[in-house]
């Protein structure tokens, strides 16, 4: 399957390494271009927006008349980046009053498959409906499919008002 | 493993018999005469897979409407890595095809490869001419800024002028009475939906009518053998894709594409112009007024069309060589001077828009949000050279501390005893101490307390004329009667939105005498020179609104 080149090119017969340089060429150059394509979008696909505002401290509410040890379910609002948008949207966290000044606000998702739980009064526990993971009051995995205790905010007091701020994963094992 | 490929290639073969068809199709037959003047059809269709392939990528994160659109946009060019290439590969890869569609046609024309039995090739070809064109015109409105929204205004005006179909075509785009949402989803879906698959089947078409009849011959070639198009038409086709993309990816990379204002029906100063490859149309409107606005606007585009598609029926002569096609040189040489008269002409005619449309919206613009103090400050920072000695948040050590992250925690008070006298406050300080006036010294310390290292870049991009602007604003004290960005007194009105309300002859009049443009103002005449009025002007122009 050799090219045959024109009469007036080359009188010569055709030469397996002319066919070398064109396949040669061709893989090269399709490569090449492949990559300038693909590489660009892999990172534009893949990596996250560039850093933008830190989330702020949100109120969230008056602490005073929350028992110690007893989660209360507290519901805020607050300004979230959403892509293209900031948007203000209901948030929830529990809230454990510890000691007088020490308040502990877990965030509302369960950390096996992100569906919301529940503190059950009965039971002193925190329970998610999805597949009964269960958390202690100090949001310690006690049995389930949970593999890491509960989200926390980072929370501070003033005033008896609760401000919080971003929501951390914690610690698997924690 | 070599077993296994031979294998697997054998049984696919026989499922689907895919290497025969590779086969057929690399080792079809071409004329001896084939050769580089046949390489742009492949490019063309290059380019449009990248224009699928760079669309598909914007479309992931690009949100269809109105408003929403220009601000996923904007975070496409400003948020996202790599962003601003793909926006750059898919706004150029655009004129890059049709510059490569025109180029594919004219060889086409040129050598007469329209003739008998290759009619319906041609003709399948001049539609997929007009759906680059739709391209164009459709996707022109999807950044929603201002360039777009009135480029889009006009064309939807023009579209509704065409005779008998006018008011349906005008309601087909949805630009009955204004341009919205209706509008915006008809163009993206016609952009997204529409067109690319109709392109998709029309070249589909269009390379099975040329494998059919095969790639136009030159009078003689029959007398020599034939060739294979694999390798060396490949590779020549590879060669020319290759050079193609070369071009588009620096284009991409070095020639920004600006996006300006959010789209605005009430800015009246805006002067739209439509895309490179449209003003020819654009200028023969001009000739045409009154009731005869109609042939320059629709008749006359259409009837081009119309010939272009009749082309093979008009000349039915013999194939002769392209040398000898006088008649056919004649005409293209014609349009390419009409083309280039005309564009020349829109282009001289176009008013030098004011320096306010410079902004590239596109990259961060928080100065715009500063106080003309803050901005001022900025004016002293670089008048004072303080970046030889510190860093903005780059990362380079220098030989004064990062100010991004240091002046956050001082006061003003704090930088301005430290500006006067530097190692009072901190004993060793190398710095010299700044000889400013108190005010001056207050502006600097203003933007130092403003800048932080997520702004850092935003701000040390503040154009010169702005900055130029803020630091008359600021020794004419224009704050004590005037307001920018709420900062500011209110006994005169507040400069935000000037730009919407008065033209820069009025105010250049303006600050000259007052009384002379706005009797019994209490605004004082001011004698600015050439430049700073202009620095001031724009810099006011170019405040949000």
């Amino acid at each position: 399957m050799e090219s045959v080149p024109r009469p007036a090119e080359t009188p010569a017969p055709p030469r397996t390494s002319r066919r070398d340089f064109y396949l040669a060429a061709i893989y090269g150059l399709w490569s090449l271009m492949a990559a300038a394509l693909s590489l660009p979008a892999l990172i534009y696909l893949l990596l996250p927006p560039k850093l933008r505002k830190e989330s702020d401290w949100v109120e969230v509410g008056d602490i005073s008349a929350l028992q110690p040890e007893v989660p209360v379910e507290m519901v805020f609002r607050r300004n979230r980046i959403d892509g293209w948008k900031v948007i203000s949207e209901k948030s929830t966290a529990w809230v454990v009053k510890r000691s007088l000044n020490q308040v502990v606000a877990f965030g509302p998702q369960c950390t096996h498959l992100g569906c919301a739980y529940h503190w059950d009064e009965t039971k002193n526990e925190f329970i998610c409906p999805c597949h009964t993971s269960v958390f202690s009051v100090d949001g310690k995995v006690v049995s389930g499919p949970a593999p890491r205790p509960l989200d926390r905010y980072v929370a501070k007091v003033e005033n008896n008002k609760l401000f919080l701020g971003a929501l951390h994963e914690s610690e698997p094992g924690a | 493993m070599r077993e296994f490929r031979a294998r697997l290639a054998t049984w696919l073969e026989h499922r689907t018999g895919i290497e025969t068809a590779v086969r057929s199709f690399l080792y079809e037959e071409i004329p001896a005469s084939s050769g580089w003047h046949q390489v742009f059809g492949s490019v063309a269709i290059f380019l449009f897979l990248v224009q699928v392939f760079t669309g598909i990528l914007l479309a992931v994160n690009y949100a269809p409407t109105p408003g929403d659109a220009y601000n996923s946009l904007r975070y496409i060019l400003t948020e996202l890595t790599a962003g601003r290439l793909i926006r750059g590969l898919h706004h150029w890869g655009a004129s890059m095809m049709i510059v490569v569609v025109v180029l594919h046609m004219t060889q086409a024309f040129l050598y007469g490869a329209y003739k008998k039995p290759r009619e319906a090739t041609w003709m399948v070809g001049v539609v997929l001419f007009v759906l680059t064109l739709a391209y164009g015109l459709t996707g022109y409105l999807l950044p929603w800024d201002n360039r777009a929204y009135w480029g889009t205004v006009v064309a939807t005006q023009i579209a509704a002028q065409a005779p008998l179909l006018g008011p349906y075509l005008s309601r087909l785009l949805g630009g009955e009475s204004s341009i919205g949402v209706v509008t915006f989803a008809r163009f993206f879906g016609l952009h997204v939906l529409l067109l690319p698959p109709a392109t998709t089947f029309l070249i589909a078409l269009h390379v099975y009518l040329v494998r059919k009849h095969g790639v136009a011959p030159l009078p003689g070639d029959e007398r020599l053998p034939r060739k294979k198009f694999f390798p060396e038409q490949v590779f020549k086709d590879t060669v020319a894709i290759f050079l193609a993309f070369a071009v588009l990816f620096i284009m991409a990379v070095a020639v920004r594409v600006p996006l300006e204002r959010l789209a605005d029906p009430t800015d009246t100063t805006y002067i739209p112009r439509p895309d490179w490859y449209f003003l020819f149309l654009f200028q023969t409107l001009k000739f045409f007024k009154g009731p005869l606005e109609v042939v320059g606007s629709v008749v006359l585009p259409g009837a081009a069309i119309l010939a272009l598609l009749l082309v093979p029926f008009i000349d039915r002569g013999r194939m002769v060589r392209v040398a000898r096609r006088t008649v056919a040189a004649g005409f293209v040489a014609l349009a390419v001077l009409g083309w280039a008269g005309l564009t020349a002409a829109a282009i001289a005619t176009t008013p030098k828009p004011e320096p306010v449309a410079e902004i590239d919206f596109s990259g961060p613009t928080d100065w715009i949000e500063l106080s003309p103090q803050e901005l001022a400050g900025i004016g002293y920072f670089r008048r004072e050279n303080c970046v030889s000695c510190h860093t903005l948040g780059d990362g380079k050590p220098g030989i004064g501390p990062d100010l991004t992250t240091t002046s956050i925690h001082k006061s003003a008070a704090w930088m301005i005893r430290h500006f006067k006298r530097p190692s009072e406050i901190v004993p060793g300080s190398a710095m010299p101490p700044i000889q400013l006036s108190d005010s001056q010294l207050n502006a600097l310390a203003a933007f130092l307390l403003k800048l932080n290292p997520r702004n850092a870049s935003a701000l040390e991009n503040a154009p010169d004329f702005a900055v130029g602007g803020a630091l008359i604003y600021q020794t004419s004290n224009c704050g004590a009667c005037h307001q920018v960005n709420n900062v500011g007194m209110k006994i005169g009105p507040p400069l935000n939105g000037l730009r919407k309300r008065r033209s820069r002859p009025w105010l250049e009049r303006h600050f000259r005498d007052p009384q002379s443009v706005s009797p019994n103002t209490i605004m004082p005449p001011y004698q600015f020179n050439a430049r700073d009025v202009d620095n001031l002007i724009s810099y006011l122009f170019a405040l949000p609104d």
